[in-house]
């Protein structure tokens, strides 16, 4: 293995010119501008490239393109390490590091193989037929399967890279840009459609690439460039390569993974390395091409045996000859050029083995003329050699194709085989729109059916696999997609070119596994990436599997990373046969999005970090980070939790702030309450329905506390609502509730109330709202606002008015609600959201006299639980009624609201309910956890009846100590009693008290 | 009065930022200064209502959806069959003077200038970079100019306005204009972004 030793010395693709140097597994190789880490390992003489999975078998490269089951590689290091990524796939750049993978120690010398020798301890289902007992041992067995069966491991550290999402819309996209897929794009093109063409390749060209054909005279190749220039230069059109479209949704939504920088040493400034597209498309192309299949034979995996294309690709694309004497095994036509080109790069080429009795005539004379031998009627029935192919055994079959001739066998030295087991039409994405697929026999490949969505198959997709059909068909239909499309070319069609003319096809005979020389002829490898032969799938038939959905889980048939691209039509036709019914019989396994492994961080995207969601800040947050606030998420909203200052634990500043709020006067940015402009004739007769208590009564200038239950009777949202003007209300809402409340409201004025004139509109992003709350609240209110009477007589609780402020307050216009939830004297300031920091600031200033004191949503809720207001969310979870919360005062019996009904039924009425009370902990330092449930007895050993749980628990400096507030069942019949609250194996002694436990009196007044 | 007035987007002390040169960035991003407004309601099929629009504010209030009619510094702005956003000269005069107008019909008139924020977002990559939030259709003859669109930018919603100049004024609830900022300021890296200041 010294240098390039398999590189041609001219041809294929490839920029001589620009040579790259990388490492594979700690090895320094070179390559080629042009190469992929594929193409470059088979030109360094690298065979080997991985173990298998489950029986760690050597393995080398099989196909040159996204199929290959085996060359899996860890690429890149570090943070940017990604596993498991197919070596045929990675365009090689200068610097490339990547390893091998599932091998201990080291490729050449892997412990793991002894899985092989002990094969026959591991047939289909053996992991459910062993490990399942004990069951208690899974745990460790797991650990060491994990261990021994796998693939590469991932990235331990953060990646450091960019990855964006992109949307886009367009009239056709086109998916795959070989011979069909360039015409429909270029067809498409010319009538003005807004065009995406996406190729999984770093260039466009499909098979084109490797195979060497024409186009009007002109190596093909020529043909793609000139398309290729006018595609670019048009503004309706979007190229893409690189760009691999994973997943086909309803109504043509596409998801596309564009590896935008996965072909350079790393992406530059900004640059993101991949990009995940999500594309609207009014019609779609697939022109996704064909796989072929690999034949199922004795020891098909060793190193040496490659696709029948893939060579040809290697040679003609890469300028690499991926051996030196070659045979190849076929069942249909597509060997015979390989076999021409295989000769022309100076392989020698042994045989070709056709399977049919009757091989093609049309290739016969090339055959002759290069002295290749011609093997009709046989077939490969086993290969030589252990990490590489030495030789083959050849033989005939049967008129069936189920059994070996004997006596006609045959040794033949060489270490290359060519496999072409035939072409199977890439319709992964299509089945994945929705489309049925249907089984043809004669070519043995699955067709597309009737299309569910508006889209078109065209070229090897659709099974046309001769050069001009795809070039006839291709632009047809991106002529016709475009029409469909709403685009027309005017003028005369789309010019149709011309190739060369092809050799008449002779059918291919399907054969799905070419039956073995006897006992112990080697495994027959159907899904190399999942380790599944021919003989499991057989096992899997006789132990009863009929569905092959079952049979695939049963077995891993097609459950690799590359969904079984080779594997799945073989597996098929033998699960077919072994049950003995036809193909269609079996049916075929759902395809299912992504075609193509998708990096978390192309799902990602960009929204990761602090753009992971929204962060909503009040008008007022820079003030509080200012002034060391300790921020708490609610809902999307971050409101200030407290504000400890320097060298104070948290819970002395949330004492500190609560004392304030009772003793002298606090602050609180009450901006996040969700706020509704509620307008029209019908507005009170509307919040009548929707609340519980009654609105008409409620003069202009007056505020209202109210109920919103859901129509099951449970509480769902309460706040204060004002009456602005006699058709006119300002609903405040929870912060979190902010939005559900308003499609709760809209969804009844459009739907079921549609006669009722009124208009629900959010403000709450217009007002910055500021709580002044404290006995000292009236006193500095009265200093910034020196022309206003604020007396309780001309300002009673309950109450707004709109106040001119004074200088003090910058002239300020508010909106003062005298409403307040921490039980002190409290009036809420509303402002237009900007002056909120110029509001906030002034009272600030004005207040430092009474100590005034900015506090958080902690010690807010401290002040209300103490005068027992209740949270909900807190003290309601989706199952509590206003009487549950001691609130059936509020539940008018006069009128009609939503949720009435439900109050009424049996289990709402009955006696028992969860009930709200105190607890009240025999010791009063005990601060009990929220959700800590309750239990008679002071044994919390279970089983244990539970009576309810706690809601609320804070310490309160105002009572010096603490306190709870719970749902009791039958709460209120118990005060006094003691009930016990269970939690980590303790059982806490607790007074069960009424649900309030200070009355500010006549200082709120 | 004005200049107690504070920008969503104060903390971000954009006016300080100015690289790289406009010039050669993909996009550049501005923080539109307060400009009052309001959302207007009521109904599209009542013809008193239209014509009391009219009659006080001198032009046609657009009835199909995702328009915009504009006159004499004012637009409206079409959010749904009984929403627009009036934007422009919507002080204490210009939302007395169409209340006047509208008095008797069934209609609200709801301040939104201080909970909002418009950005602009301009540059050559101006779409690209939006495209990358924004799942609409930017090509559409539907969002040409002339023409506004409620969607969401990432995780926000957003009113989409686009500009005759290929910009976008992209409008956000104030509590979110940090957030939308940060996006597209995120977004723009690909491309370059400027940020420039002022109107």
């Amino acid at each position: 293995m010294s240098g390039e030793s398999n590189r041609l010395t001219d041809g294929g693709r490839i920029d001589r010119t620009r040579r790259l140097s990388f490492r594979f597994d700690n090895k320094t190789m070179y390559g080629y501008q042009g190469d992929t880490l594929a193409s470059a390992l088979l030109a360094n003489g690298v065979r080997l490239v991985g173990r298998s999975f489950k029986y760690h078998r050597p393995r080398g490269l099989m196909a040159a393109g996204g199929e290959e089951p085996n060359g899996l590689v860890r690429l890149r290091q570090g943070g940017r390490a990604e596993p498991n990524v197919r070596a045929t796939e990675i365009i090689l750049y200068d610097g490339l590091v990547a390893e091998s993978q599932n091998r201990w120690p080291s490729l050449e010398f892997d412990l793991g193989a002894l899985n092989d020798r002990l094969s026959p301890l591991f047939p289909a289902g053996f992991y459910y037929k062993t490990f399942m007992w004990p069951a208690s041992m899974w745990p460790r067995y797991e650990a060491v399967i994990r261990r021994m069966a796998g693939l590469g491991k991932a990235a331990t550290s953060a990646d450091p890279d960019r990855y964006e999402k992109q949307y886009a819309h367009c009239d056709v996209l086109v998916v795959g840009a070989g011979p069909s897929g360039l015409a429909a794009a270029l067809a498409a093109k010319r009538t003005g459609a807004r065009v995406i063409l996406a190729d999984e390749g770093a260039e466009f060209g499909g098979a084109l690439l490797g195979n060497g054909q024409q186009i009007d005279g002109r190596p093909a190749i020529a043909w793609v460039a000139g398309i290729e220039a006018e595609l670019a230069g048009a503004e309706n059109v979007r190229l893409l390569p690189r760009t691999v479209v994973t997943g086909y949704y309803d109504h043509n939504a596409l998801v596309m993974l564009e590896r935008v920088a996965d072909h350079l040493l790393q992406p530059g400034p900004g640059q993101p390395r991949q990009r995940l597209w999500q594309v609207r498309a009014k019609q779609v192309v697939l022109a996704t091409g064909a796989l072929e299949r690999p034949l199922v034979l004795a020891n098909n995996d060793r190193p040496g045996v490659m696709g029948a294309a893939a060579v040809q690709t290697y040679i003609n694309r890469y300028g690499v000859r991926p051996g030196r004497r070659a045979v190849l095994f076929t069942n249909n036509d597509g060997a015979y050029p390989v076999a021409l080109d295989l000769a022309r790069a100076g392989v020698a080429v042994a045989a070709v083995v056709d399977v049919r009795a009757r091989a093609p005539i049309g290739w016969r004379g090339d055959l002759d003329r290069l002295g290749i031998e011609l093997m009709a009627d046989r077939a490969v029935l086993g290969v030589v050699g252990r990490k590489a192919v030495t030789g083959v055994q050849i033989g005939k079959l049967n008129e069936a194709g189920n059994a070996v001739v004997p006596g006609l066998s045959r040794h033949i030295d060489c270490d290359l085989l060519c496999l072409s087991g035939g072409w199977s039409p890439t319709l992964h994405l299509l089945s994945q729109a929705g489309t049925s697929l249907q089984w043809d026999a004669r070519q043995g490949c699955f067709l597309p059916g009737k299309a569910r969505q508006a889209v078109r198959v065209v070229g090897a997709a659709n099974a046309d696999f001769r050069l001009q059909d795809c070039l006839n068909l291709g632009a047809d239909a991106g002529n016709a997609a475009a029409n469909d499309a709403g685009r027309r070319r005017r003028g005369r069609g789309p010019h149709k070119p011309l190739a060369d003319v092809e050799p008449a096809l002779t059918p291919p005979r399907p054969i799905w596994s070419i039956p073995g020389t006897g006992k112990g002829g080697g495994k027959a490898f159907v899904d190399f990436q999942s380790d599944v032969t021919a003989d499991d799938l057989r096992l899997a038939a006789r132990e009863g599997y009929r569905s092959i959905e079952h049979v695939k889980r049963y077995t891993t048939v097609g459950m690799g990373t590359d969904q079984g691209r080779t594997a799945n039509i073989n597996a098929l036709g033998i699960v077919a046969e072994a049950l003995d019914v036809t193909v269609p019989q079996v049916g075929h396994t759902t395809f299912r999005p992504p075609f193509s492994p998708v990096a978390f961080g192309a799902l990602a995207g960009g929204q990761t970090g602090p753009l992971l969601d929204p962060v909503r800040r009040t008008p007022m947050h820079g003030w509080h980070q200012d002034h060391g606030a300790v921020f708490e998420p609610v809902g999307q909203w971050l409101r200030p939790y407290s504000y400890p200052k320097a060298g104070e634990a948290m819970a002395a500043a949330v004492d500190r702030e609560t004392l304030a709020v009772r003793t002298s006067l606090g602050l609180m940015d009450a901006s996040t309450l969700g706020k509704i402009d509620i307008r029209g004739p019908d507005a009170a007769e509307f919040l009548n329905r929707i609340y519980t208590n009654g609105w008409k009564g409620l003069a202009v200038g007056g505020c209202r506390y109210g109920l919103m239950l859901g129509e099951d009777g449970m509480i769902f949202d309460d706040g204060v609502t004002v009456r602005l003007g006699e058709d006119h209300f300002h609903m405040t809402t929870t912060t979190g509730n902010a939005a559900p409340v308003l499609d709760w409201l809209e969804s009844w004025l459009q739907t079921e109330w549609p006669e009722l004139s009124v208009y629900c509109t959010s403000c709450t992003e217009q007002w910055a709202v500021a709580a002044l709350c404290g006995p000292n609240a009236r006193r500095l209110l009265a200093e910034l606002c020196p022309d206003w009477d604020l007396s309780a007589e001309a300002f009673p609780h309950m109450t707004w008015q709109t106040v001119a402020m004074g200088e003090v307050a910058a002239g300020l216009e508010a909106r003062i609600f005298r409403i307040g939830f921490t039980g002190e004297l409290s009036f809420e300031i509303n402002v237009p959201a900007g002056h909120g920091p110029a509001l906030w600031a002034a009272l600030m200033a004005a207040g430092e006299k009474y100590a005034i004191t900015p506090f958080g949503t902690e010690a807010m809720h401290v002040l209300r639980a103490e005068v027992g207001f209740i949270m909900v969310g807190q003290e309601t979870d989706g199952t509590t009624t206003p009487d549950d919360l001691g609130l059936g005062r509020m539940v008018s019996r006069k009128k009609e609201f939503l949720g009435k009904r439900s109050l009424f039924r049996r289990d709402t009425m009955r006696q028992g309910r969860p009930q709200l009370v105190g607890l009240l902990t025999d010791d009063p330092g005990h601060r009990v956890p929220e959700g800590a449930q309750l239990i008679a007895g002071a044994d919390p050993a279970p089983p244990q009846r539970g009576l309810g749980h706690v809601t609320s628990s804070y310490h309160s400096p105002n009572l010096g100590r603490t306190f709870a507030l719970a749902l009791l069942q039958g709460g209120r019949a118990r005060q006094g009693e003691t009930i016990h609250i269970a939690y980590d194996g303790r059982a806490v002694p607790a007074t069960v008290t009424g649900p309030r436990f200070l009355d500010p009196g006549a200082r709120a007044k | 009065m004005t200049s107690l007035r504070h920008q969503p987007l104060a903390h971000l002390a954009l006016a300080a930022r100015r690289e790289p040169p406009v010039a050669d960035a993909g996009v550049t991003l501005r923080a539109l200064p307060y400009r009052p407004s309001i959302i207007l309601r009521g109904e599209s099929g009542d013809a008193g209502f239209v014509a009391a629009f009219r009659a006080g504010m001198g032009f046609e209030l657009p009835l199909d959806p995702n328009r915009i009619s504009s006159h004499d510094g004012v637009t409206a702005l079409w959010l749904g069959p009984s929403e627009w956003l009036i934007l422009g000269a919507m002080g204490p005069a210009g939302q007395g003077r169409l209340a006047t107008a509208l008095t008797g019909h069934h209609h609200a008139i709801i301040n939104n200038g201080d909970g909002q924020q418009i950005i602009a977002l301009s540059g050559p990559r101006a779409r690209d970079v939006l495209g990358k939030l924004c799942p609409l259709d930017l090509e559409s003859p539907d969002l040409a100019p002339g023409h506004c669109a409620r969607s969401i930018l990432a995780r926000c919603s957003i009113l989409l306005h686009p500009q005759p100049d290929g910009a976008y004024h992209i409008h956000v609830g104030r509590s979110f204009a940090d957030y939308a900022w940060r996006l597209l300021a995120d977004a723009g890296l690909t491309y370059g972004v400027a940020v420039a200041s002022g109107d």
